[in-house]
């Protein structure tokens, strides 16, 4: 079998810094390789000299590209040879339809009249090519992230691709929408197309690669080969980060305290369609010193349940009653779900949780600014050194806590995020998918934190659509689906499969 | 490549020109209004600095200076607005027919205006924050409602003159409180015909606070590790802002004195300076203006903030409203007509950021200023209002440019 790919030593230098450092990757014809590494491995940089975004010349090393030697100018460059990349950010127009979205820039036109006849006829080819159900003239908006993400395969496919590099392609799937994509990989590789995928999510790359190249620190550490050599999770994970990882998630003492927080039939309709309600008789308690779980598909209403319970920042016609240690409490508006002891670390920390063009400093005292001043008058010497504190505490790599968050990796930022909200002080903190698009080590870190937190005594409602995540970490998990919870689970009985049941039978 | 990026920036950190690379924009504007004004003393043959043209250049700037103070804080929360200059000249024309048509007092008048402003703010305001309408649409509307508004108010017709305290406000100067004799041995030292030695005293005041509060802050960055300037820069940047302090008000105290209008601007400028840097809510408009969601379920009433900033623009139009009116000595339908670009143009050449979250009070008032030299210089040398306005235009697009260019630079 020959190889499409061959990347030779690739070197490329940033001015004070290495990102790469003789690396090489080969990729065999209609194969599938993974790619993974912790984040600021240099994978993205890879892909980019790749594409050729980083253009031929500025980088050291060779690239052999379907039996020749390739130097790309530039993305357009090599789109034009077959290679194309779809990105972790999506890059659709939301308010374009799905067939415009495929084409664009690559309009069926003549004379620049757009044939919609044939734009049509062969989005329906490609939509069903990669097992999508919807009009051609859908908008992209109406879809949810799985189904554009189907597009954007489609919008590959349409331009003759030999070479499909996914970059975290499931990062923001739900578990079915996940095994659909990767169903999806396996079925385009048995028609011949060639795929690199990068993916934190360790267990699908096993199932979908014929071959695993993880990078560290800006070099190639190892390749696996699927049928040759013993691919394990905790084998991978040890070349990622160059240690051994004992055990996945850090254990703790679990020892339950008084009940901190307890919500009473909570209903909460959506907040356009006062008719539909996103949230059913929800009943949830959180005792001192325990993380809870909330597992359930894509849009069950996890998110939706702990935005409304926080200050009300979801919905309408919102009912129920929320008690914190025994006493019922308003948590009306944000602020006075703060007071109240709630803190909400969102899942989508760059567009809810950060202001990214601000330092870590101003971004951890935002939710606590009382804390940092007397009376309206803030004391920034004070500010820093809280600040320092959290970033020593919560490991916060960075130069200092004046660097603007957004030129730090995801899991820092996360690390940000949850400085921020232990520095408000809360009782009972909301952690919204905390550890979504954040490399293993600094995941290890995050359960770390957790379990701090813990320890104090504090309770943690977490929701997560990773499984092994909430079954490593939970006391206790409940189960939603459709707006309401269908289960609880102890540690004990919990396992994917009940979980699941759960949701299936429901 | 996250992590390399900011390695990257560390390292660079070192090195005088490095640091004058990545803080380019702030004193490319000091520099900016330096050549400029050298330019024009030097090609006016000094009549730009002279006293009684340096008295009149903060005259003429005052009521864009006072209006860019409120702006500055719109535009960084992340909003626009447009009615500043019809709204200024409705006021101006309600004060001219309270005291000129229905002869209110002076102090009456003042009030009922600045409550005025404050609630036409508080009407555009509230569509603003409360519904989501977009401020640009909302203010567009303000800006045409209040043209109308001044025009039916005044009935077309030019409205004056105003009794002498309400002149005062623009025309007025702080009397000196020191001895005449004082003042006098000093001038004779100095070799001039007179001088304010209020004027003269409050410039040396001034520019020791500075001074001091530069020299604090910079000890406190460094105990704190945070990056500080390089001593050359520090003094350098610090001795020309004292230096033109007292040289400027020198050169008041040789005219009449010490405005009223510039110790009103004065004042504000420090507050607003306070208060945006400084204080809890000040900080809120710059989350707010940064991330409105992140800000939102960090705590911050977005809303009220929204809608209070809109509140305090109208209250300082209205200021401003009353200072042009009496400057003028009469209220014409006319007053403020296309000042609202002035205003936002100064807070941009600022450094301000379309997209709200960045901006300075001092850079506001600095760009306001750079306008407004360029603006008297270009009158003295008889440049007519054509080339005038193709100049400032190309000024403007200039600054921004350069900010988009730096800031590409950095990243």
């Amino acid at each position: 079998m020959a190889a499409l790919l061959e990347m030779r030593g690739i070197t490329k230098e940033f001015p004070g810094v290495k990102a790469l450092d003789q690396v090489d990757l080969t990729v065999e014809q209609g194969q599938i390789l993974a790619l993974v590494g912790e984040n600021g491995a240099g994978k993205s940089t890879l892909m980019k000299v790749l594409s050729g975004v980083y253009p031929a010349g500025s980088y050291d090393g060779e690239i052999h590209y379907d039996g020749a030697q390739a130097q790309f100018a530039g993305i357009a460059d090599s789109e034009e040879r077959g290679i194309i990349i779809i990105h972790q950010e999506l890059a659709l127009v939301p308010l374009l339809s799905i067939a415009e979205n495929i084409f664009l820039g690559n309009e069926r036109a003549k004379g620049g009249v757009i044939n919609w006849r044939e734009t049509d006829r062969r989005t329906m080819e490609l939509l069903k090519k990669v097992g999508l159900s919807e009009a051609p003239g859908t908008l992209i908006d109406k879809l949810g992230v799985g189904k554009q993400q189907l597009v954007e395969i489609a919008k590959a496919l349409s331009k003759e691709v030999r070479l499909l590099i996914l970059d975290e392609p499931t990062a923001a799937l739900s578990e079915s929408d996940s095994q659909a994509l990767l169903d999806l990989m396996l079925e385009l590789k048995a028609q011949g197309v060639t795929q690199i995928i990068i993916s934190h999510k360790l267990n699908e790359v096993r199932r979908v690669a014929d071959k695993i190249t993880v990078i560290r620190d800006g070099a190639t550490v190892s390749d696996m080969i699927a049928g040759q050599d013993e691919i394990t999770e905790d084998r991978i994970v040890r070349h990622m980060v160059g240690r051994d990882m004992a055990q996945r998630y850090p254990t703790r003492e679990r020892r339950a305290g008084d009940v901190l927080m307890q919500v009473k039939d909570w209903n909460v309709f959506h907040p356009l369609h006062a008719d539909r309600q996103v949230i059913r008789d929800v009943n949830l308690t959180v005792r001192a010193g325990e993380v809870v779980g909330v597992a359930g598909l894509m849009g069950a209403g996890r998110t939706e349940l702990a935005m409304s319970l926080f200050g009300k920042s979801y919905g309408q016609k919102i009912s129920g009653q929320v008690e914190m240690n025994g006493t019922p409490v308003d948590t009306g508006t944000v602020s006075r779900a703060i007071d109240a002891g709630l803190a909400y670390v969102t899942e989508d920390r760059k567009a809810l949780g950060l202001l990214l063009d601000e330092t870590i400093q101003r971004n951890i005292s935002l939710a606590n600014l009382q804390g940092v001043a007397t009376g309206q008058i803030l004391n920034e010497a004070e500010e820093t050194r809280v600040a320092e504190r959290y970033r020593e505490a919560l490991n916060i790599r960075t130069p200092g806590v004046f660097q603007r968050v957004v030129n730090l990796s995801g899991g820092n930022q996360q690390k940000v995020v949850l400085s921020k909200w232990l520095f408000a002080q809360p009782e009972v903190l909301f952690l919204d998918e905390p550890t979504r698009g954040i490399d293993v080590g600094a995941k290890f870190e995050i359960y770390g934190i957790i379990n701090e937190l813990s320890a104090q005594g504090k309770g943690v409602l977490m929701i997560s659509s990773e499984m092994p995540e909430l079954l490593g970490m939970c006391d206790r998990i409940y189960v939603m689906n459709e707006g309401a919870f269908v289960g609880e689970l102890t540690a004990e009985e919990a396992s994917q499969e009940a979980i699941m049941s759960l949701i299936v039978t429901d | 490549m996250e992590l390399a990026d900011s390695k990257a920036q560390g390292s660079e950190a070192s090195g005088i020109g490095a640091y004058l690379v990545r803080h380019l924009r702030e004193y490319g504007l000091l520099f900016a209004l330096i050549a400029i004004m050298a330019f024009f003393q030097i090609v006016t043959n000094g009549t730009l600095l002279k006293p009684v043209n340096v008295t009149n250049l903060l005259l003429q700037n005052s009521y864009i200076v006072i209006m860019a103070l409120g702006m500055l804080i719109v535009i960084v929360a992340g909003h626009i607005d447009l009615s500043v200059g019809s709204v200024m000249g409705f006021v101006g024309a309600l004060a001219a027919v309270m005291i000129v048509q229905f002869e209110q007092s002076t102090g009456v008048t003042m009030i009922v205006c600045i409550i005025a402003g404050g609630l036409i703010g508080a009407a555009q305001g509230y569509w603003v924050a409360y519904w989501g309408i977009p401020s640009f649409i909302v203010t567009l509307a303000g800006m045409l409602v209040f043209r109308g508004a001044s025009l039916w108010l005044l009935e077309g017709q030019s409205l004056g003159p105003f009794p002498r305290e309400f002149q005062m406000i623009a025309n007025g100067f702080v009397p000196d409180i020191f001895p005449a004799g004082l003042g006098e041995t000093i001038a004779g030292f100095l070799g001039e015909r007179r001088v304010n030695m209020l004027a003269l005293a409050s410039g040396i005041i001034a520019a020791c606070l500075i001074l001091y509060l530069e020299m604090k802050k910079r000890a406190q960055n460094r105990a704190y590790g945070m990056e500080t300037e390089p001593k050359a820069f520090f003094w350098a940047r610090v001795g020309i802002i004292a230096f033109a302090l007292v040289f400027i008000l020198f050169k008041l105290s040789t005219f009449r004195g010490l405005p009223n209008v510039l110790l009103t601007m004065g004042v504000l400028t420090i507050l607003y300076a306070f208060f945006t840097e400084r204080t809890v809510t000040g900080r809120r408009i710059y989350a707010l203006g940064g991330n409105v969601k992140a800000a939102k379920l960090s705590g911050v009433k977005t809303e009220r903030l929204t809608f209070l900033a809109f509140v305090n623009m109208g209250v300082l139009a209205a200021i401003a409203g009353m200072v042009f009116a009496a400057r003028l000595n009469s209220a014409t339908p006319k007053a403020g007509f296309a000042l609202e670009l002035d205003v936002i143009a100064a807070v941009f050449i600022g450094g301000a950021s379309m997209s709200g979250g960045v901006g300075k009070i001092v850079g506001a008032v600095v760009g306001a200023f750079l306008m407004g030299v360029l603006n008297n210089g270009m009158s003295i040398l008889g440049i007519g209002i054509d080339y005038q306005q193709m100049i400032k235009g190309l000024v403007l697009l200039a600054a921004v440019i350069f900010d988009v260019y730096n800031k590409s630079k950095q990243a």
